[in-house]
Parts: structure tokens; sequence; C-alpha cells
């Protein structure tokens, strides 16, 4: 019976699609769990040492390192932390909105725009949509290391000491809950105080001298800061990646359903059919 | 003036230690520092070594750190490693066997032989010796 070839052909190929979204989603809850654990162990550290730079930034040293100093804005640089991979719904599409709308404003205000990208995916968005881009890379895999990152953003730190660049922000995705993730723009440099008030007119007692060990901090700081950024995104991708997934799953049973339902109404019509014309040959003779 | 500080020890993969003591003493790159509730503000980079903290009502505990920063406030002090152990968690003859690897590698050494690596490789795993030898007294 050739009723309804072409609906069997079309529930079969949407299983088949079925089949690898929902192995799609099981890969990436089980990463997430990974990713989410990796970025949590860092967290500490990379808020701690936040608290830190920001009493260090209310001192009045006799050392200012560059860092700290806040210019007259001419040029910002954006280090835009992206995916490697699509397939994560709108993660990527949400953060290159909140990158153009902060760029947006720069540029209204007569500032420039240099970008540093990380990820396969801001690479390729800022190729198309004509950045300049200072530096960039990809395929970090899913356990990223600081190591990898040191080299391009040391492009962006120089550019800063130079005075090249103004201000550096990093743009990355901040991992709410499995369910939510939120573009953020975050000022990396200059470096600003904390809100506590920590008086005036005091400074550390520094061991060794204040600029070697200003240096040798910041450094740190600024590595963990982004490091944390891109092990924080990675969290965001599995997740997000997961949850769409997730609804191409749900939505791909739904049109198996709806469909399977008008093949069978199909089948049945056809059955009717045949019935009715047997019943009326079989009266005729 | 309050008898403790809030004191913090982190590490870049954990964090170790948050709470109230009464004294810190950790290794700086100059010396030993012992840091009591009220000290100046302070910043200071740490060599390889024992970290000692002295709990409300005279307890104690170790540490080992192997290096990293110090960052000394009247109330708060954070203590930024690289890496660091609860002294307890240390294994002594990994260490022991590590100075012995190193001392090795230093008497026959190869062409493309890194000195400031092993000498480092020794630093931490004496530190690490001392740690767990004032943890035992």
């Amino acid at each position: 019976m050739a009723v309804g070839k072409e609906i069997r052909t079309q529930i079969s190929s949407i299983k088949n699609t079925q089949k690898i979204t929902s192995a799609m989603e099981m890969v990436a809850a089980s990463k997430m769990r990974k990713a989410q654990d990796r970025m949590e162990l860092g967290k500490p550290y990379s808020q701690r040492i936040r608290a830190v730079i920001g009493h260090i930034a209310h001192a009045t040293p006799e050392y200012k390192h560059v860092f700290f100093e806040t210019r007259e804005l001419k040029r910002v640089g954006y280090i835009v932390v992206s995916t490697d991979r699509g397939l994560c719904g709108g993660l990527n599409t949400n953060l290159f909105k909140a990158t153009m709308n902060a760029m947006r404003a720069n540029k209204t205000a007569g500032v420039e725009v240099d970008v540093c990208a990380i990820g396969a995916k801001s690479m390729n968005f800022f190729k198309n949509f004509g950045g300049n881009v200072l530096a960039s890379v990809r395929d970090m895999g899913e356990a990223p290391e600081a190591a990898d990152l040191i080299g391009v953003v040391k492009v962006m730190l120089d550019k800063f000491e130079n005075g090249e660049l103004d201000q550096v922000n990093v743009v990355s995705n901040e991992f709410v809950n499995t369910m939510t993730q939120k573009a953020t723009v975050q000022q990396l440099l200059p470096l600003e105080p904390s809100d506590e008030d920590l008086g005036q007119n005091w400074d550390y007692l520094y061991e060794p001298a204040a600029q070697e060990l200003l240096d040798g901090l910041l450094d740190r700081y600024i590595e963990s800061q982004v490091y944390q950024a891109v092990v924080e995104n990675n969290a965001c991708e599995q997740a997000a990646r997961m949850i769409a997934m997730k609804n191409a799953t749900d939505n791909a049973g739904d049109l198996i359903d709806n469909l399977q339902l008008v093949y069978n109404k199909a089948r049945q019509a056809a059955i009717t059919q045949e019935l009715s014309e047997i019943v009326g040959g079989a009266s005729a003779v | 003036m309050s008898k403790t500080l809030h004191c913090d020890i982190v590490s870049a993969e954990k964090s170790i230690f948050s709470g109230e003591v009464e004294m810190i003493v950790a290794t700086g790159v100059l010396g030993d520092l012992g840091i009591v509730p009220g000290h100046a503000p302070l910043l200071t980079q740490l060599m390889p070594g024992p970290v000692k903290i002295t709990l409300e009502g005279g307890e104690e505990e170790f540490f080992y750190v192997s290096g990293g920063f110090l960052e000394v406030q009247p109330r708060i002090t954070t203590l930024l490693a690289d890496t660091a152990e609860r002294a307890e968690d240390l294994d002594e003859a990994a260490a022991a066997k590590a100075i012995e690897d190193a001392k090795q590698a230093i008497a026959d050494k190869q062409a493309d032989f890194d000195y400031g690596a092993a000498a480092a490789r020794i630093a931490e795993a004496t530190a690490q010796l001392r740690a767990l030898r004032q943890h035992r007294r």
C-alpha cells in the first residue's frame, strides 16, 4: 500500500534527527557538570584577588602602576570571549549583541574600538563584521589553560601600557544558572577601587619593593580574571547547548506526533475508500 | 580592638581556609612574618613554606603554600597561594624523594639541565617537610 510514503520517510528522518539531538543533550549535560566544577573551583581565587586589587587601588602609593591610570577615552579594547562551536542557542548572538551595544556607545562618543577575539565564533563574527582584531585564539578545548590565554591578553595589556588603549573590557557570559546565562561587559583596565571605605592617605608596606611586587601581582590578577571568564563561558556553552538540544528533541517529538496523526488519518481514509469501492462493486454485480 | 581578624586562604584551585584567627605566621620573601589583628597594611610575596594560623582559643592549624601573595588589612588578611595544602595532607615520602631526585639531577647534569627548576623543586619539597615537621610538633 503506497499511502503516505512521503510522510513515513519524513517521520523516520525526523526520528534520526531526534536521536542526534538527544545524544548531544546528554553529552552537554555531562560536560556541563565538569565545566561547572572547574568554574566553581576557580571562583574563590578570582574573587579574593579582585578584592585585594580593589584595596590596592585605594592606597596612596609611592609607585603608581600604569594599570591604575584613568585616562581620557580615545581608544577602547574589548576581549570578546565566545564559544568555539555553534548549536548552543542564542548564547553567542546575545553576547555579540551586548558587544555591539557597548561598541556603538563608544562610537557615538567618538571613541575608537579594538578587539581581541577568544573563540572561533567571535573570530568569525568580527571577520564578517569588520572589527579591528588585534589578537585571537581558538580551539582551547573543554579544559582551557591559563598559558593559552597569556599571549593574546598580553597584546592588550601592552597596548594599554603604551597608551594605545585607554580602557580594556572583557565581554563574556555569566553563568546565572542552567537556564539563564547573561552577557556581561566587565571593565578589566584601568583597575578601579572597591566600594569599601578604607580611609585615605595610607600605603602598604611592600616586601620586596613595590614595583616588583605589583608587577607580579597585577599580571596574576589579569590572568586569573580572563581565565575565569573563559572557564565560566565554557560552563555557559554547555548549559546553553543542553537546553537548546532539549528543546530541539522536544520539538522533534511534537513534529513526529503531528505527522503520525496525519499519516494515520490518510491510511484510514484510504482503507475506507477501498472498502466502499469493494462494497459498491459487489452491489453493482 | 577585637582580638581576631578574618583570614582567607585560597589557591588557584580551591578555597582552603576562611575564618576568624588570632595570628598568622607565613614565609615572606624577606623572612617569616607574624600577623596579628591591627597589623599595618602590608603586601608581600610568599616563598614556598609553611603557614601557621592560630584559631580563636589557641588551637593551631598548619598549611603548606608553594608561593603566592599575602595582603594584610587591619581586619582582614588574604593569602593568595599558587597551590596550597593542609599540612596533614602532605606526603612526606614523596617530598623526601623529590629532594633526592633533584639532588641527583644536579649531580649528574645533562646538557639541557635546568638548574633553576631543580633548585625550585628542592626548595618546595624542603618547605613541605618543614610544614610537616611543624605540624607534628
